[in-house]
């Protein structure tokens, strides 16, 4: 058999993940600072080839910058069955139900207060509800995947839900998302804006996804996974995760106090 | 500082059911007047429009305020539908994901004691969000703004809206240089 040139193959893209964390393998021994977040552009996840800037970023020291202040919610934004994705329909979904709690913090491990966290997530079978998912897997009537919250005094978060499956997607031939549950969330500014994807324990799909893989450190990329926590499963009802979140970037120091 | 940070991740092209909501980009309260309106699309490194991004914006309010409001994502208690902010309250924050062409539209008041609005950009392949600001023509000043001063004349222009007509602005952005249109500034934070 040989190999079709035209298909991108696991193969290419494992060798390009492993090219690319030896390269930052490479950096780190020669002194660079350890880079907690992906480069915007990342060969391996195919997508981002054409949609990243080549310039660098500039840099805005401005004391006096807009974005280090940010939006603030409150309780009219949500409801309260925002934060129960199993509850938001006539019937229950399907799949494993769990619940997902952590702690938002700042770098500093200032608790981020009452402010927004969004969720999105496949259902069991690794199948979305929007109309541009065309994986054939089910989809539950009983499951849209969305979910909300502001957290509480000690910036916590909780969410109850089912555990999403892994999914495929055409990065490649035979690409398949490691499951996982999108976060959105808001700090004290908005440089602290963060969009991510938290992960499960032990998923053997890490190693072949080029968007986890995508933080080549690997202490950083260890930071996206949830830790099973026994002490938060409920009997008879759910599994429980905890993961919590550190919010980068910084943020004026008078708006510390009114918060 | 001693808490590593969690690492970005994309938004993927999924988010189409948990982030954008009715009236995301209508920031100025229904009939104010003074509203201007800022639109633009989205464009990639081959000059096609992105339409799967989704844009957020953050700005003071007209009176130079920077504490914000709830309320953007005002829900109905009963259905759990979004019905709007009131528009008693200025929340100084908007959402809007780009349509089939990669266009957007915002609808707000000016910002006081700035002339821009900060702009995050979300998408399928950003595996980080990118930050640029849309500098509003008639209240900047190129050369006492320090950012604008200190870029090269091409790359300031990226960042500054395009008067159309008397209260409407354009305002591109390009992720990426297509060869014909130059890459907008996007902007980090230290
Ligand atoms: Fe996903």
């Amino acid at each position: 058999m040989t190999a079709n040139p035209l298909v991108l193959t696991q193969d290419v893209i494992s060798a390009e993940i492993d090219q690319a964390r030896r390269a930052y393998a490479e950096e780190l021994k020669e002194g660079a600072e350890p880079r907690p977040h992906p480069a915007r552009g990342y060969r391996p996840y195919r997508s981002s080839v054409a949609r990243h800037p080549r310039q660098p970023l500039v840099v805005v020291g401005d004391p006096d910058a807009v974005e280090l202040s940010g939006p603030v919610f409150g309780v009219t934004d949500i409801t309260d069955l925002d934060s129960d994705l199993t509850r938001q329909h006539l019937g229950e979904p399907l799949g494993e139900r769990m619940q997902v709690t952590g702690r938002v913090a700042d770098r500093d491990g200032r608790p981020v207060r009452g402010q927004l966290v969004e969720i999105w997530q496949a259902n069991s079978a690794g199948r979305y509800a929007h109309q541009r998912d065309q994986h054939p897997a089910p989809l539950d009537p009983h499951f849209t995947g969305v979910g909300r919250c502001l957290t509480d005094d000690q910036g916590r978060y909780t969410f109850t839900t089912i555990k999403p499956g892994p999914y495929p997607w055409r990065n490649h031939l035979n690409a398949w998302r490691p499951a996982h549950i999108h976060f959105s969330l808001f700090g004290t500014a908005f440089t602290q804006r963060l969009v991510t994807q938290m992960y499960f324990p032990g998923d053997p799909l890490f190693e072949y996804d080029p968007i986890l893989q995508s933080v080549t450190d690997e202490a950083a990329r260890s930071r996206l996974v949830a830790t099973y926590d026994h002490s938060l499963s409920s009997p008879e009802w759910a599994l429980g995760y905890r993961w919590d979140i550190v919010l980068d970037g910084p943020a004026a120091t008078w708006i510390e106090e009114g918060r | 500082m001693t808490f590593l940070p969690t690492p970005s991740q994309t938004v993927g092209p999924f988010y189409g059911y948990a982030l954008p909501f009715t009236g995301g980009g209508n920031i100025a309260p229904a009939g104010e007047p003074g509203t201007i309106t800022v639109h633009g699309q989205v464009f990639d490194g081959a000059g096609a429009p992105v339409p799967d991004a989704l844009l957020e914006f953050w700005q003071p309010a007209p009176d130079g305020s920077r504490t914000g409001a709830p309320g953007s994502l005002r829900r109905d208690a009963v259905t759990g539908a979004v019905v709007g902010r009131t528009g008693v309250e200025f929340t100084g924050f908007g959402r809007v994901a780009t349509d089939a062409d990669g266009r957007y539209v915002l609808r707000t008041l000016p910002p006081g004691g700035v002339p821009y609005i900060s702009v995050c950009v979300f998408a399928r392949g950003l595996l980080h969000h990118l930050f640029t600001r849309a500098y509003l023509p008639h209240l900047t000043d190129p050369a006492t703004e320090p950012l604008l001063r200190s870029l090269p004349e091409h790359r300031r222009a990226t960042l500054l809206a395009v008067r159309e007509r008397e209260g409407v602005h354009r305002f591109d952005v390009r992720l990426q240089d297509d060869g014909v249109h130059e890459e907008t500034v996007f902007l980090a934070f230290e």
